[in-house]
């Protein structure tokens, strides 16, 4: 026998590179399954699409038709200024809602299913559990993400045509449409932490939505310059910066700035779900 | 096998494991028995990785459940029945577990012939009966094909076929050099799947031994009777040297009726009780020979009841029996007979 022929033997203990690049598919796989197999998926997404388009529909023609009309100067300014983020932030503005919930769904669910026990069992660490769900989420709402908020742009500008003109050629048009549709996965992820944090799905819905809705109002009231800059750093504020196409004087940060402000803030608590998911029993 | 080493769990004040240790070996079926509340999830679930011990080691084949790398090939475990998402189909459950595992879809269709869910495997589970939850659960666990078993209570909720067929392929497997570790909180149900048994309550430790040495241990050889006339049958009894007791103590039965009263009779083989009662013409409703397992597990855990009913008269034994189960637990206490 010549040295050529002998063959090391492969130790199955000692996973390598490879090894763990196919285990990690293997998850993306398993989590992607999990992910389509569910109604709440489905409906969710259908409601993000109907409602961002719709909305967007009613109000591009409803201001289409009121165009000059009595009381509608400031209106019709505010849309002059900057057409790409009053088109993008009325449609999508009510779609994103069921992005939170869907991301806090693909969490709770888990728990109040039980199916965590059988997921956790099948792949006992917890963080690249995590991550795979994470990952296959945000590819999910990516897609589904920018389909809506390019068509919300068509949709949108198409009705509107007559009175503003606006193009993805634009300075910080398509900047601001795929950026929309970049802040509206971030926001299932932020809400898919809230989920894995809080693992219970009303009280997960009630947080996310509250962040997003309410908590702006809040900080709203408080005095001074204060409200401006706590408003400022807030996740939804900051990152619904990313929609406009002109910067608005008084901002405190730029679109990617902002972006950046509410990525933070999403890895944050991404961090916090994974280091509880680790800590917690399940 | 499976090692526990001075596990404990504690849930706020309350402690469910106890500095708890066995090992459970290989080609056998090893039964977890303990009452209601005695921690036998709870260290399931501390061996499986989900719930971290305060102290202790549990290890499987050496290794941490957490350590395992596609633990559904080592490790099957069936939990709670319940533990699949409402609106996804039983298929598309053990599919993504599969899958996690890198095995293929065939694997699936395999374990659903397996279980006889084949022809449901495509609708949703949340219109599963718990019978076919807990099929569905055996699926999962047997999808990797492991060398280690774990079943919370598997035959419940289960008709008496399917109590039967777990109790089979419990034992198959074991006999093919798995390890099997059962969980129940019916004596009777162990006495017949087990070989072996580790008792706790408390969370602690109680017994452990071999099912056969239990049974020895704890047969008391008593025979009950019933009859219309036990003032009569008594006196005969007592005439050839038997003893007689009120039959109050059998489990999960009524003791007297307004026809006829339940006599526990030691001392006397059930035949010659037979002919005693034939021969000075006394009417039997019943004449059954007990090895009284289940008293003797009550005895043994008496001490150490998390959620027992104290009644003012003394211990009620028939309290143990879950009353949601009668057909289940009516099965188990024939074929302990």
């Amino acid at each position: 026998m010549t040295s050529a022929t002998q063959v090391a033997p492969v130790s199955p203990a000692s996973p390598t590179a490879g090894r763990r690049a196919a285990g990690f598919a293997h998850l993306l796989l398993g989590e992607w399954t999990k992910i389509r197999s569910v109604r709440s998926t489905i409906w969710s997404l259908i409601v993000l699409v109907v409602v961002s388009l719709g909305f967007t529909a009613l109000f591009a023609a409803l201001t289409a038709a009121n165009w000059n009309g009595p009381r509608a100067a400031p209106r019709d300014a505010t849309i002059l200024a900057d057409p790409v983020n009053s088109i993008l932030g009325t449609g999508i503005g009510l779609g994103q809602l069921a992005v939170c919930v869907l991301g806090a769904l693909i969490m709770t669910t888990e728990y109040s299913t039980g199916v965590i026990r059988a997921s956790l069992l099948a792949v006992p660490r917890r963080i690249p559990m995590l991550a795979a769900k994470a990952v296959v989420f945000a590819a999910l709402i990516f897609v589904v993400g920018e389909i809506v908020t390019f068509g919300s742009f068509f949709l949108g500008s198409a009705i509107l045509h007559s009175h503003v003109a606006v193009s993805l050629g634009q300075p910080g048009v398509a900047r601001a449409v795929i950026g929309t549709g970049l802040a509206l996965t971030v926001l299932g992820l932020f809400a898919m932490a809230i989920g894995a944090l809080i693992r219970h799905t009303a009280g997960a819905i009630a947080t996310v939505i509250g962040v997003v809705l309410v908590l702006p109002i809040l900080t709203g009231l408080l005095p001074g310059s204060w409200g401006a800059h706590v408003n400022a750093y807030l996740p939804e504020q900051a990152g619904g910066l990313i929609s406009q196409a002109h910067e608005q004087a008084g901002n405190l940060l730029t679109p990617w700035q902002g972006f950046g402000v509410f990525c933070i803030w999403t890895a944050l608590l991404l961090i916090a779900a994974g280091y509880l998911l680790r800590r917690r029993d399940a | 096998m499976i090692e526990a080493r001075d596990l404990t769990k504690r849930y706020g004040d309350n402690t469910a494991v106890d500095h708890l240790s066995f090992t459970v070996e290989p080609g056998r079926v090893t039964g977890f028995l303990g009452p209601n509340g005695a921690g036998k999830s709870t260290t399931m679930r501390l061996i499986l990785g989900l719930d971290r011990p305060q102290s202790g080691t549990a290890t499987i084949n050496g290794r941490p459940y957490r350590s395992l790398t596609d633990p559904l090939r080592t490790v099957g475990a069936l939990l709670e029945a319940k533990s699949v998402h409402s609106s996804r189909s039983a298929r598309n459950h053990l599919l993504f577990l599969a899958q996690t595992q890198g095995m293929p879809s065939t694997r699936v269709d395999e374990v659903l012939d397996l279980v006889g869910l084949h022809a449901v495997a495509r609708k949703r589970a949340g219109g599963f009966s718990l019978g076919m939850s807990q099929r569905l659960g055996i699926a999962a666990a047997m999808l990797g094909d492991p060398q280690v078993l774990l079943l919370d209570e598997p035959v419940n909720g289960l008709d008496p076929e399917g109590v039967l067929w777990i109790r089979n392929l419990m034992k198959q497997l074991a006999s093919a050099g798995k390890t099997v570790f059962v969980s129940s909180h019916l004596m009777n149900e162990m006495a017949v799947t087990a070989d072996h048994l580790i008792v706790i309550g408390r969370g602690k430790l109680i017994a452990e031994s071999s099912t056969q040495e239990f049974i020895a241990r704890s047969s008391d050889k008593s025979v009950l009777v019933r009859t219309p006339d036990p003032a009569r049958l008594t006196e005969l009894i007592l005439a050839e040297g038997g003893k007689v007791t009120d039959g109050e103590v059998a489990p999960g039965e009524a003791a007297s009726s307004e026809a006829s009263k339940a006599l526990a009779v030691t001392g006397l083989a059930a035949p010659r009780i037979g002919e005693l009662a034939a021969s000075a013409g006394v009417v039997l409703h019943e004449l059954s020979p007990r090895a009284s397992l289940e008293e003797a597990f009550l005895e043994l855990t008496s001490g150490s009841v998390e959620f027992g009913t104290h009644d003012p008269g003394g211990q009620q034994p028939g309290s143990q029996q879950p009353a949601d189960e009668p057909g289940h637990a009516s099965v188990a206490e024939r074929s302990a007979r």
